[in-house]
């Protein structure tokens, strides 16, 4: 069962008496992209924070590497090697770059192994390495993404979820950042990708699923979903 | 006056306003970090430096006899009274306040109930002490540098040397170790913390701890320097501090510093000055204070998004 990096099985989560998870089950096999599509509120935000422990599951289960990481806390599901790159970015913007990168290897023991990660960081993003003393909140937009992508990539995540990395970005910066993860995924990386914008997701993913009010309502390879006219419907705008 | 009596007089306030300042200081440290993590006013602070007091004091009863009640006793006592402070710091976090921050409890409560420790803490020591005044006995003696009337001793001198110190420390740790930065980036952004594998209560319960031990060293040499400790010690220190803290800008650690030697020095020189002298002199401080905060009410060094309770 080593070839799956993630595993839901009917996950439930409340906020108080909101439920907004209603029993979600995916998988993602490992090495692969797979993309969470589904409009406002459908429950992509929250099955990403349900995964990395920021809220906890009601009910179901979730295995990380056949391992059950549905009690853990999140600091110690990031020592596990899943990684998790908020919506909205949420860098520190009164520290430095280099001090944002520092603080993604938290969990490295060793200083020098540290240094070393910054400098993969910075070969991956030549533009933070010329700011890496500047103060993440003068960053723009797209910079301030690749330093999220960045920060989380320190400590070399076995999976990494990411939310909305395309949000608020104009077109050329989206490429930009697909291009990224199109390429961490062929260094190795696995990655749940939770978008809104359709379109892009699908073309990097290799297989999708569709979230509406908490459950899942469709699934499947991305060249079928693009396909789909309920998809290009509802989320292609064609 | 003389020309040179006035000068003699600035340089022998400025050297008290400093020590006093050093207190402020070292104190207001403690509020301003626990402020910038948590967003709490944690009034059992200015009680934490009174049972630093105290726990110096004991070590220095129960170490003075094999190391004398010189600098070495001093210093060991000064260690223990910050390491035991420091874990008691802890304990009020982890029992006090960390139950309520998990709840998501309304600030007011976190408020109330940090009164509620201090109240602890304050008649503990009183019942523990008799509301007695304890004399700190040292044998430091009152050696020191004389140039023409104006006397500074050597426990001034190490005083506001050891705060300097301290002081570094402190700055060097946030700014330079991965616990230090850690408490930063969880003052602005706890749950991103969490996604960097950070163990945000684990870090919160460290700074209680560097903020006690802090406290713990003020309470020990303002112990040694007075010559006498009691159980209410910390409760005009404590307001002072949290003054301190504000003017700097809470949540500001070099705020927190100038802060603490802004109140120092002007209380001194309250003292000095014509029409105010020592009964004045908390009107005179407090009310450059108030213009200080009207003309920037976010302190010295605060930042505008600061949120006020
Ligand atoms: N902290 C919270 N407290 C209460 N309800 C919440 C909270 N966070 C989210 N919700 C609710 O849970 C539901 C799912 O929200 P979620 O943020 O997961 O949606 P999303 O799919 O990520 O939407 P978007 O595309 O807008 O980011 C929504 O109805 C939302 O109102
Ligand atoms: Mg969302």
């Amino acid at each position: 069962m080593n070839d799956l990096a993630l595993v839901l099985q009917n996950v439930e989560t409340f906020y108080g008496k909101i439920h907004a998870l209603k029993g979600v089950s995916l998988e993602v096999p490992k090495g692969k992209i797979v993309t969470l599509l589904g409009s406002n509120g459908a429950g992509k935000t929250t099955t990403l924070k349900t995964i990395s422990g920021l809220i906890q599951a009601s009910a179901g289960k979730i295995e990380f590497y056949g391992r059950d990481i549905s009690k853990e806390k999140a600091h110690n599901i990031v020592s596990m090697g899943l990684i998790h790159v908020p919506e909205g970015r949420r860098i520190f913007k009164d520290l430095s770059v280099k001090e944002n990168l520092e603080l993604g290897g938290f969990t490295l023991k060793d200083e020098s192994l540290r240094r070393k990660r910054i400098e993969h960081v910075f070969e991956m993003f030549p533009r933070l390495k010329d700011r890496q003393k500047q103060i993440g909140g003068t960053l723009s937009g797209g910079e301030q993404q690749m330093l999220a992508i960045g920060r989380a990539m320190m400590t070399d995540p076995k999976l990494l979820l990411l939310d909305e990395p395309s949000m608020g970005l104009a077109p050329l910066i989206v490429q930009d950042i697909m291009r990224i993860i199109k390429q961490l995924n062929s260094e190795g990386t696995t990655i749940l990708l939770v978008e809104q914008n359709a379109k892009i997701a699908l073309k990097l993913a290799d297989y999708g699923y569709v979230l509406e009010t908490g459950e899942l309502v469709m699934e499947g390879d991305s060249t079928e979903l693009r396909k789909d006219e309920r998809i290009t419907k509802a989320y292609l705008g064609e | 006056m003389h020309a040179m009596t006035v000068f003699y007089t600035i340089i022998q306030q400025l050297v008290n306003g400093l020590i006093l300042g050093s207190f402020y200081s070292l104190v207001a440290l403690g509020y301003s970090m626990v402020y910038g993590i948590i967003k709490l006013l944690n009034f059992a602070h200015g009680d934490i430096y009174m049972v630093g007091a105290f726990v110096g004091f004991g070590a220095l009863g129960i170490f003075g006899n094999a190391l004398g009640i010189g600098w070495l006793g001093i210093t060991v006592a000064l260690v223990i009274s910050m390491v035991l402070v420091g874990f008691l710091g802890i304990v009020i976090h982890r029992i006090a306040y960390q139950p309520l921050l998990n709840k998501n409890a309304p600030r007011m409560s976190l408020l109330i109930t940090a009164v509620g420790v201090s109240f602890t803490l304050f008649n503990a020591v009183m019942v523990m002490t008799s509301g007695e005044y304890k004399a700190f006995t040292t044998s430091l003696g009152y050696d020191g540098i004389s140039i023409g009337p104006i006397n500074i001793t050597y426990t001034q001198i190490i005083m506001v040397v050891a705060t300097a110190v301290l002081m570094l420390g402190l700055y060097w740790f946030i700014n330079r170790t991965m616990y230090g930065k850690a408490m930063r980036a969880i003052a602005l952004d706890q749950d991103a913390c969490r996604l960097m594998g950070i163990n945000v209560t684990k870090t919160i319960s460290l700074t209680f701890f560097v903020g006690s031990a802090l406290a713990a060293a003020a309470g020990v040499m303002a112990g040694v320097y007075y010559g006498s400790i009691h159980f209410y010690m910390g409760f005009i220190i404590g307001l002072k501090a949290f003054t301190a803290a504000v003017i700097g800008g809470i949540g500001s650690i070099p705020g927190a510093m100038l802060g603490g030697l802004i109140l120092g020095l002007l209380e001194t020189a309250g003292t000095q000055l014509p029409f105010v002298g020592s009964a004045w002199k908390d009107v005179f401080t407090f009310g450059i204070l108030i213009l200080l905060l009207v003309t920037k009410p976010t302190g010295i060094l605060g930042k505008s998004e600061i949120e006020r309770m």
